[in-house]
């Protein structure tokens, strides 16, 4: 196993536990909203076994909450269960809308905590390309990760694509910071790795504010920035 | 006792203060740092129970710039991490009074915070 290698499992993992720590997270705030709706079920039957009014709306309120709870956690187990699943093989046909869908699901939590807008507005095709899975939301994690940081708090990221004859533009936008050169240089060797991986290409356009990342039809294919 | 609860997840706060109401804490709550900030200079509060991860300004953070302002102020903290060493790494590094994690058991909460409040 030579050292590049290496880099890029170690790069697999850090991304692999960032977002399974994440999604954690997430689940256990669930539990918690649930956790404490049920104890006000259960301290307003406590109050209506000692004779004290209970708006039935209360409870109709708590009882909603929980299953809108429920919902958020079937969202954030089923993101968790395709990003296990990406895994399964390192070369197959995959939809970029899904994806990128994924990638927002899962990248959620990490723009909130920024005070970030994700923004994903998805045209209406349905492009495909030949990749691995995992590697890809990998590289569409490092390029919002950075477009994250590099925006700051109250701003919006936003997510389309546009398909061509021999690759599909993933294009970032509203990263008005790329106007004024970034104090972190990007892509860094991690992310020139996964371009390489992916036969991909990123072009920065600092003018419009937006990255695209330019993935080939097929892996096999190389890509240039202007493809 | 005035307790300010502090975390993102504005549906858990919501119900904790209403839990705590019922059993005669008057508690109130706030979704970001920023907003606990304002908060706290508008009423008094005798503790405050803070989620290590907030949007914007850290729970630690938060922690620091509270105690810094209002050093009579006591403090909890709640978090969604799990294991054992974060949990004895968290208290180390908040120098919280108590360190509790989600699900909080509410009789626990009011345990530690009868108990902060004693002393």
């Amino acid at each position: 196993m030579n050292r590049q290698s290496d880099a890029e499992i170690e790069t697999g993992l850090r991304f692999f536990g960032k977002m399974t720590a994440s999604v954690s997270h997430e689940i256990k705030n669930v539990m918690a909203i649930i956790n404490e709706s049920a104890g006000l079920l259960e301290d307003y039957s406590l109050m209506a076994e000692k004779g004290m009014p209970i708006d039935p709306e209360r409870l109709k309120v708590v009882s909603d909450r929980i299953a809108s709870q429920i919902r958020r956690a079937d969202s954030i187990t089923k993101n968790l269960n395709s990003l296990a699943h990406s895994v399964d093989e390192f070369r197959k046909s995959v939809d970029i809308r899904e994806t990128l869908a994924l990638a927002v699901g899962l990248t959620g939590r990490f723009a909130d905590m920024r005070s970030v807008i994700l923004d994903f507005q998805p045209p209406s095709d349905f492009p495909a390309v030949i990749t691995s899975p995992f590697h890809l939301l990998n590289l569409i994690w490092q390029v919002l990760d950075f477009a994250m940081d590099v925006s700051g708090a109250g701003k919006r990221v936003g997510l389309t694509f546009e398909a061509g004859p021999k690759s599909v533009k993933i294009r970032f936008t509203g990263i008005e910071a790329l106007t004024n050169p970034p104090e972190t240089v990007f892509p860094t060797a991690k992310e020139a790795a996964l371009l390489h991986m992916l036969g991909a290409a990123i072009h920065q356009d600092a003018e419009k504010g937006e990255i695209d990342l330019v993935l080939p039809k097929d892996d096999r294919q190389q890509v240039t920035a202007e493809s | 006792m005035r307790v300010l609860l502090v975390d993102d997840e504005q549906e858990l706060v919501e119900t904790l203060a209403e839990r705590l109401g019922i059993r005669g804490i008057e508690a109130r709550w706030a979704t970001s740092g920023d907003a606990a900030l304002e908060r706290i200079d508008l009423e008094n509060f005798d503790l405050a129970v803070l989620d290590v991860k907030l949007p914007g300004i850290s729970g630690i953070d938060l922690h620091k710039k509270m105690k810094a302002k209002y050093p009579g102020l006591k403090f909890i903290f709640m978090t969604g991490h799990g294991s054992h060493a974060d949990f004895t790494a968290g208290s180390a590094e908040t120098g919280a009074d108590y360190y509790l994690l989600k699900p909080v058991n509410i009789e626990e909460l009011i345990d530690k915070m009868t108990r902060l409040m004693a002393k």
